[in-house]
This record gives structure tokens, sequence and C-alpha cells, in this order.
């Protein structure tokens, strides 16, 4: 029964806040959305300590019926009914736990906020569709919560109304996923079509009595899985921004920093990763479409490493690290590797959600100042900020004993033996992880070394809860790899595990574990300007480079000015040569041709009787001539 | 006494029935309008007669008198319209009469 409540809390507390709205005082609005989330922490606490009680480490509970779907092989019931295992076990306490500490954090972030009601309702209406989300036991459901996220995601990067590049950001995030989720719709009616049934675990047992029957898989039937398959890493790849829908997710930083720590690092961009992981059965049988998956994470990661060594704005930095991180969840997911990438998913949630909010704090501190050019020596400035920045920089370079390390290496030491993956997405990874120490260090020597590159005061936020949000998070941060992660019974074949006879060079291990340590030792030497910088009289500015490569790099690759090239030129032409709609026009044709009768019978009509008569004669005359012929 | 072909009869007959018609047509006058329908009807009487005559039967000439008073009945409403007609427009121009137009 707790179960069934758990996204209600915080409905609730989304209905009060977006009707009384302005009406409530910066404290009430604040307590009730936090508390609604601290429900929503302790009823999944309390479920989590249920399930692990429960006899088949599942829990299920049906709400109402939704409607039926009609199918050749019978009628399938759609259901509101919320479906609870391991892995949604994992999701649930990131989404409520991160999510409330990152409640916390806003309620004060945004204090001053005019709309800071609106906030946290739209707050609170992303964890309701996120909980839907991982909670729902049919895909229908899935896909509610689905566009429910990123119609919130929509709603808090276009927060700041006001701004328009803060609105073509929002919108620009919302048509990009359009087009991963249009993929996932019709991945799911094809589904639905070959197998009759949407229900998750239907369909899983489903695929499994057909793939295991004597005959197997028929041809068509293997077509159809290759098909759902890449259909529904279409709509994993648009949420999760990966390539090639990763365009939107650095523009999303413009909304407010604890929606992109909460949304566009920890819980949104990672529901691609639990779609692939939930409908594993599914891709198990595409080896293909596994490959394609690896792939796709491990060139994203690549690209997203170097475009994050070019950003000057902290939180792009973050974002492109995001997206790379998230690469690595895919790779995971693509080798077979499923409760790897979950892992992972778990403590990037918890290491960047600390480096989100306390960017923000910086932020803050500065006077909204994203430009790392114009930070620098803030360690000394802001010790508090700075070591826990310190502390998720450790987690996201995967240093030995940070919760990272333990993810990231879960992922790397999986990936050489993968049938779907190997050694070439091995060393990929490898690169992926010095690049990542690389362009960590670089944002900390920006930013917290060196000597300030700003003349304004630091006034940095002492509030103690915001502080103790901040200090839980960095405590998950480090320690979050030693939660225990059971997920054999969500993931009973590991694709990795299955062939054991590849044999792995010794020094894997040790090159994967000290590949951080290589990046930060270049770049301790490399960024050497950025560490000591030193200001000479007032005039000394630090300044990014402007070659055109760096350049190009930071933004974004050229993605952005490709696609434009191919979608968005070609489209604006289409409707500039089109204003007159051609369809329009032909149809139009038809009301020209009967008005062109209405003419002329209008001037038959002429009143004259000495016309009618005439006329009258002719056709005599016509009807005589013809009969006779 | 010789007579007739049916033929020339029917000839008279049409020419007499289009001069009729082309009187309706363009006369603008009502009143010559009215003359000229009953040419028209007197042409078709001809033809009925002719007819009777060649196949001596007495029905061609009992048509005859029908038209005869069919024609008296209209030319009596038609002389009505006429004066209403002069009265309210004070002429008889068919073209006035053109308000039913579409």
């Amino acid at each position: 029964m707790l179960l069934a409540s758990l996204p209600f809390y915080q409905l609730l507390s989304f209905l009060l806040l977006i009707t009384f709205g302005k009406k409530l005082s910066w404290q009430l609005a604040a307590i009730i959305s936090v508390s609604s989330m601290a429900l929503t922490v302790l009823a999944s606490t309390i479920l989590l300590f249920e399930l692990s009680a429960s006899e088949n480490q599942i829990l299920n509970v049906n709400l109402w019926h939704w409607f039926d779907l009609n199918h050749a092989l019978g009628k399938s019931q759609i259901n509101l009914s919320f479906y609870l295992d391991g892995l949604s076990a994992v999701m649930i306490s990131v989404v409520s736990g991160v999510g409330f500490l990152i409640h916390l954090f806003a309620a004060i972030y945004m204090k001053s906020d005019e709309n800071f009601a609106r906030f946290m309702a739209y707050m609170n209406l992303f964890i309701v569709a996120m909980l839907i989300l991982v909670l729902a036991d049919n895909l229908v459901l899935l896909y509610l919560g689905w566009e429910g996220v990123g119609l919130c995601s929509f709603l808090l990067i276009g927060f700041w109304y006001h701004e328009k590049n803060n609105v073509l950001a929002a919108r620009k995030a919302f048509i990009v996923t359009r087009i991963g989720d249009t993929s996932m719709a019709i991945g799911l009616l094809l589904l639905f079509n070959s197998f009759g049934e949407l229900n998750i675990a239907a369909v899983t047992t489903l695929v499994q009595q057909s793939s295991h029957s004597v005959s197997g898989l028929s041809v068509e039937q293997t077509n159809n899985i290759y098909w759902i398959a890449l259909l529904l890493l279409g709509g994993a790849v648009g949420k999760s921004a990966q390539l090639p829908l990763q365009t939107w997710l650095p523009d999303a930083m413009a909304g407010p920093t604890p929606v992109s720590a909460l949304i566009h690092a920890a819980t949104m961009v990672t529901a691609g990763v639990y779609l692939i992981a939930r409908m594993h059965d599914i891709f198990i049988l595409s080896p293909e479409v596994m490959n394609y998956i690896a792939w796709l994470g491990a060139i994203t990661l690549l690209l997203a490493g170097i475009a994050a060594l070019a950003q000057t704005d902290i939180k792009r930095v973050l974002a492109y690290s995001t997206m790379s991180q998230i690469g690595y969840m895919m790779l995971a997911l693509g080798a077979g590797a499923w409760s790897a990438g979950v892992f992972h998913l778990m403590t990037h949630a918890f290491f960047k959600a600390l480096l989100f909010l306390t960017a923000g704090a910086v932020i803050y501190a500065l006077h909204h100042q994203q430009n790392l050019f114009k930070m620098g020596g803030l360690l000394k400035k802001l010790p508090f900020e700075g070591s826990l920045f310190v502390v998720g920089l450790i987690c996201l370079m995967a240093l030995p004993g940070s919760s990272g390390f333990f993810s990231k290496e879960a992922i790397i030491a999986q990936l050489w033996s993968s049938n779907t993956a190997g050694p070439l997405l091995w060393w990929c990874a490898i690169l992926g992880a010095l690049l990542t120490s690389i362009y960590s260090c670089r944002l900390f020597f920006l930013a917290f070394m060196g000597t300030a590159r700003f003349s304004d005061k630091t006034h940095s936020e002492k509030n103690i809860l915001l502080r103790s949000a901040l200090i839980i998070l960095a405590l998950l941060s480090l320690f979050g790899g030693l939660i225990p992660l059971d997920l054999t019974l969500v993931f009973p074949t590991e694709l990795a595990a299955s062939i054991p006879e590849i044999l792995e060079p010794s020094w894997l291990h040790t090159l994967a574990i000290l590949t951080p340590f290589i990046g930060i030792l270049f770049s301790w030497f490399y960024f050497k300007k950025y560490r000591t910088s030193r200001v000479v009289g007032s005039e000394y500015n630090l300044s990014a480079s402007e070659s055109r490569l760096v350049v190009f790099c930071r933004q974004g690759l050229g993605f952005d000015s490709l696609y434009s090239l191919l979608f968005i030129k070609p489209y604006q032409w289409l409707a500039e040569k089109n204003k007159h709609d051609v369809v329009d026009q032909v149809i139009m044709l038809n009301a020209w041709y009967i008005s062109l009768w209405h003419d002329a019978l209008i001037m038959m009509q002429n009143g004259s009787l000495r016309w009618y008569l005439a006329a009258f004669g002719l056709a005599i005359m016509l009807l005589l001539g013809v009969s006779f012929l | 006494m010789t007579t007739i072909p049916l033929f020339h009869v029917l000839i008279l007959s049409s020419l007499l029935f289009l001069i009729g018609f082309v009187g309706v047509v363009a006369r603008k006058n009502t009143l010559f309008m009215l003359m000229s329908l009953e040419v028209m009807l007197n042409a078709v009487g001809v033809a009925f007669i002719g007819a009777g005559s060649v196949w001596q039967q007495a029905d061609g000439q009992v048509m005859f008198v029908l038209i005869l008073t069919l024609a008296a009945a209209e030319v009596a409403v038609g002389l009505a319209l006429l004066i209403r007609m002069q009265n309210k427009y004070r002429s008889l121009d068919i073209d006035l009469l053109n308000q039913m137009k579409g």
C-alpha cells in the first residue's frame, strides 16, 4: 500500500503549490514541498526494507484499471499499477534521496525568486513523473512518466522565461527529446504489434519463452526485435543526451542550477539508461543493437570529453561531463554489464548532483558569474564549497576509494571480454577516463586555484540546511560505492560473464586505475598557467584561447551547426518557399472552379424574359437535332 | 381542286412558327410579343388542319378549335397583365421586368 502512495505526496504538494502559488509565503511553500519530499524518502526507505524482506524481491500494486488494448492475440489490460524490483528500487532511492537533498538546497537557493512556489511546484511534478516512470509496470505508464519528465524539464529550463535564450534552450530541449520520444512510441507500437503485450513482466516472459522454445525465434520475430530494440534505443538516446541527439543538454544549463543538478545530471537524463536496463531481455536478443549502444556510448563519451576541455562556462563543463558519464553507462549496457551500468547511474547521480549544487553555490557566491576565466583562487575564498567540489571531482575522476571508482572500474573491467564490446571499446573507455581527469583538473585549476580574477566580494551562503544537504551528498559520493547493489535477480544473464575463455592481459586493471593519475599529472604541467596565474596590478586577466579548434570544440564539435545545415536550414527554406501553401492552392482550385460556375450561372439568370425564351428555343433545337442524329 | 401535299403545309407551318418565335424573342414591346405568340399558335393550328385533311380525320379540326379557345384565354390574361404593366411602368418594354434576376 505504501508503494501505491509513493508518487502522491509530491502530487498533492504540486497541486497545493500550483493552486495557491504566490499567496504562500516562502516558509510555507518550502515546508510543503520539502516535507512532502521527506515523506517520499521515508516511504521509499520503508519500501526498500519491505522489498528485501519479500520472498521474490518484487512488490506489486494495482491502483486501478486504465484501459484495454485489443490485439489479434487477445485483450491486453493497461493498468495503473506499480512494480518494484531491485532495479526500480535503485531508481526510487536515487530519485527520492538525491531529489530530497536537491529540494532542500533549492528551497534556500531560490529563496529570493519571486516565483518560488511555481519553481517548487514544477520540481515536485518532476519527481511525480520520474517516480511513475521508474515504478510503471507497463510501458504505457512508463511512457506517461517519460513524457511527464520531458515536460517538467521544458518548464524548468525555461523557468526564467523573461530571457529569450532560456526559452530557446527550453524549446530546443523539448524538440530534440521529442524526436527520441517519437522513435520510442513507434517502438512501443511495434512491440505491441508483435507480442500483443505492453506489460513489462509479460513482455519479458513472452520474449524469453519464444527464444527458449524448441523452434527458437522465427526470422520475422528476430527482425521485429531488432527494430524494437533500435527504436527504444532512439528514445533512450534522446532522453539521455547521447549521440546523435545530444545537442540539447549543454543548452539546458540555462535553467536554474538545482534543475541542472536534479534533472539534467542525476535523474531524468539517466531515464534512457533505465529504459534499456528495464527492457534488457529484448536487447539481449539483438546483439547488433547492443553493439550499437556500446559504440554510441563510447563515441559520445569521447566527444563530450573533448568538448568539455574547451568550455568556459562552469555549468557547461559539468553538462558535457554528464553526457560523457552517461556514455559510460550506455557503454556498460551495450557490453551487457547491466548492473555495472546501473551502479554507475547511482554513483553518478550522487557526485554529479554534488558537483552541480556546489557549482551553484559558487555561482551564487560570485553574483551569478559562470565564466571560469572570471573565477580563480576560490579554494581560499570559499573553502567549504571548494573542498566539496574537490570531493565531487575525485569521484568524477574515479580516484581509488571514491564511489565513481567502484562503478567505473566495474564497467571498464567487463568491457574487454564482452561479446558485444571488446578491446577497442575498452581503449575508448580508458581514453575517456583520461579526458575526464584532464577536464576535471582544468576546471579545478581555473576556478579554485591561481589568483582571483574578479573584484567583487564573495558572499557565501551559510545556511545550515543548505550546507547539510551538500555535506550529505558529499558523504554519499565518497561512500556510495560501498552500497551493496545486488541486481542478480533482475539481471540473471550477464553477457560479459558468459565467455570466460577470452584471456585478459594482466595489465588491464593496473592501467585502468592509473589512467586518472596520468591525466592529473599531465594537467598539472600542461595547465600550469591556470594554476599559478599571478595578478600583475589589477590588469591581469586570463582569457580562453580563441583558436579555431578551441572554438569548434567549445561549440560542441559543430553538431549544432551541422544540424542547422542539415535540418533547420532546408526546413526554413521549404517554409519560405511554401509560404502560400502549395497543397492549399491545389485544394483551392476546387473552390475556384465552383465559383466560376457560380458566376456563369448568375449571368444566365439575368431576369430578361427574352433571353430565357431564346435559350429555351435553342435548347429545343439542340434536343431535336440530337434526337435526329 | 389539287390537293396540297402535307410537306408544303408543314413548311408553311414551320415558317410561321419561326416568324412567331423570332418575333417573341426579338420584340421588346410586350404587345407585339403577344401577337407573335398568336402567330406561333396559328402555325401549330395550320399543321393540325393540314394533317387532319391528309388523313381525313376530324381530330385535326377539333384540336384547332381547342387551340383557338386556349389562345383567346391566353390573350385575355395577357392583355389584363399588359394594362397593369402600362399602369405601373408607363411602358410596355419587357426588359423592365427583370427584377427577378439571379
